[in-house]
């Protein structure tokens, strides 16, 4: 199998005032380019941490990480993150968001014209050209959202990482971007690494569901291979007898195997 | 609500936080300095204004502004159309739109505006009530229409000259408002990139923290001896206390919104490698606005405050030492107006700094 992203040994000890708080270990992944992958656990478990991790916002503590041949180290636009918050600046209209971004990574190399134009692409791409001179405060939270998704493939990662990115929405919302994602990871071929604690949402988007076990000292505690043939449909998936099957056995790692103590 | 942000007696306060939104996101300021600051506590949505309006606190009403913000809101009657209304359709076809609207806006804001107007005639009629009262059990204290006459006589010529201690009304407060410029606009120019840089490196605001606890509560007027020393002349004296005083709510504030950035932010800062000229133009320095305008606010406050005690000490044309020259006259009414003129422009500075202060806010 490909090696795009490579996760080895990761380990993350944090030293809090109570003393040496071991998040992660042993935490190691394959990834391989265009692959989708779902991050599932139970809050706490320390799945957004292994994205802060490889987003480069927290450095490990031990083990390492290699992504597209390079090692990890520190953030970098090649591995763009949608927040769970949507984390849009304020005071920037949403073309302004997503130019910030695109000024970054290709400022360098291109015309003015020509990042606007990817810019209007980014935003196109998630269907809200008509919305871009609007500020995030005027309109919803799905959008907001989907200008964070915008704003991270305008950059043209190598690799995607989406943090719980539809986890504060309603679920008609989320539901609708779901489906929209899909599109747009099949248009880009993108290679995705999304953590979220919603079993339909993993069994759905992904290709591999790694199930986290329950922290302290949380590791992997099981890669579900997601067979089902793309594009999926939400729908016609409800009633598919493979899907059902996925999710219950991801249920069942999360709820029996792994249940935790104390709600 | 807990409103605590003193004024009183020259002495300058810490931090207001009118920005509850970013307030709630943030962690505490971290420098030493502030940490037992009564000030930095969150107050809420209460609104302080320097120069005497007292913020009190109001339980259940979170809508409840200072006075200067009531001025506002009175003065403009909101942006409602009210077209939803059902009532428009039946009085629709009887009469023009504008009379619709007109009556939509009265049937909307009427009651509110109405009650405001009766607040503040009442409020001002108990007052001159018991201004009248008091002097009318003084053998000193003139009363209101004394005064009035005798302010319509002073505001008649306000730019007359006849020598140095003898000027026109007009020229006093410009003199005041030049000397408050020009010692608060360099403590501007100190203050805001001073605050950045406290906020920004942690070292330096260790650095800073033990000069701005020691300095920060001094009164503003134990700093004219000094002023004197150096300078050698009365007006750069006075310019210097203004300057000291106005300097400690801003580099505060200032330090305190950069800290406050949210995390988030931060994050999408490093994530997209912005540059550190990128950060401050996109990120610190839009998010730290609010802020710093707080601080401003405040800082113009302190400085007003200060202006009238700093002139009557050193003299020259200015309010403060036209008051203490009509104390030597024994003009009671001319004193009496210089306080209704100092209260008034302060209000003026502080409408102002609100309106300015509303045009950088982004939400």
């Amino acid at each position: 199998m490909q090696r795009y992203l490579q996760l080895e040994n990761l380990q993350m000890v944090f030293n809090t005032r109570k003393g040496r708080f071991v998040a992660l270990r042993d935490v190691s992944l394959n990834v391989a380019q265009g692959e989708f992958i779902a991050v599932i656990g139970h809050s706490g478990c320390g799945k957004s941490t292994v994205l802060n991790l490889v987003a480069g916002l927290l450095e490990p503590t031990g083990g390492a990480m290699i992504c597209a041949g390079r090692e990890i180290a520190g953030p970098g636009p090649e591995r763009a993150v949608v927040f769970q918050n949507h984390s849009l600046l304020p005071w920037l209209t949403c073309f302004d968001n997503v130019y910030l971004a695109v000024q970054r990574v290709f400022g360098a190399k291109e015309k003015k014209d020509k990042l606007r134009q990817r810019t209007h692409e980014a935003l196109a791409l998630v269907g809200l050209s008509h919305a871009e001179h609007k500020l995030p405060h005027e309109i919803s939270g799905g959008m907001k959202q989907r200008v964070g998704i915008a704003r991270a493939l305008s950059m043209q990662p190598k690799v995607l990482l989406l943090d719980e990115p539809f986890g504060a929405l309603d679920a008609l919302t989320r539901a609708h971007l779901q489906d929209e994602l899909m599109k747009i990871v099949a248009q880009t071929r993108s290679t995705v690494l999304m953590v979220t604690h919603d079993v339909d949402e993993a069994v759905l988007l992904s290709d591999r569901i790694v199930m986290m076990t329950n922290g302290p000292a949380a590791t992997i505690g099981e890669i579900l291979d997601v067979e089902l043939p793309r594009p999926r449909d939400r729908l016609a998936l409800a009633d598919d007898a493979q899907y059902n099957h996925l999710r219950a056995e991801v249920l069942h790692f999360l709820h029996q195997r792994h249940a935790r103590k104390a709600a | 609500m807990n409103a605590i942000v003193q004024h009183g007696s020259l002495g300058v306060n810490g931090v207001e936080e009118t920005h509850s939104r970013l307030a709630g996101t943030t962690s505490s300021f971290r420098h030493g300095f502030t940490q037992d600051d009564p000030a930095l506590r969150p107050s809420g949505q209460c609104k302080s204004a320097p120069g005497g309006f007292v913020p009190e606190s109001r339980d259940g009403d979170v809508t409840g502004s200072p006075a200067p913000s009531l001025a506002m809101d009175a003065g403009i009657p909101g942006g409602h159309d009210g077209s939803t209304k059902p009532h428009r359709e039946q009085t629709a076809a009887s009469m023009p739109a504008a009379l619709v609207r007109l009556g939509e806006l009265t049937r909307e804001h009427g009651p509110r505006l109405l009650r405001k107007g009766l607040g503040w005639g009442m409020g001002l009629g108990v007052f001159l009530g018991a201004w009248v009262l008091l002097s009318q059990h003084s053998a000193h204290l003139p009363g209101p229409i004394k005064v009035w006459v005798s302010a319509v006589e002073l505001f008649a010529d306000p730019f007359y000259q006849k020598g140095p201690n003898d000027q026109g009304i007009g020229w006093n407060v410009l003199h005041s408002l030049s000397r408050v410029g020009i010692g608060f606009g360099l403590a501007a120019l100190t203050a805001i990139p001073l605050g950045f840089l406290i906020g920004r490196f942690a070292f330096l605001g260790d650095m800073a923290a033990p000069i701005i606890g020691i300095l920060r509560p001094v009164s503003p007027l134990a700093w004219l001896p000094i002023g004197l020393l150096v300078f050698e002349k009365a007006n750069p004296a006075a310019i210097w206390v203004i300057y000291i005083s106005s300097l400690w709510p801003m580099i505060i504030n200032t330090a305190v919104g950069v800290t406050r950035v949210p995390q988030d932010y931060l994050n999408v800062a490093k994530v997209l490698n912005l540059s550190e000229w990128h950060v401050f133009t996109k990120i610190l320095f839009p998010a730290v606005l609010p802020y710093m305008m707080t601080g401003v606010r405040l800082s113009m406050g302190v400085a007003w405050l200060v202006i009238v005690a700093a002139e009557m000490l050193t003299g020259g044309v200015g309010l403060g030492f036209w008051v203490w020259d009509e104390w030597n006259n024994l003009n009671v009414e001319h004193i009496i107006i210089a306080i209704f003129i100092v209260g008034v422009v302060g209000l003026i500075l502080e409408l102002l700094l609100m309106l300015l202060a509303k045009r950088f806010d982004y939400e």
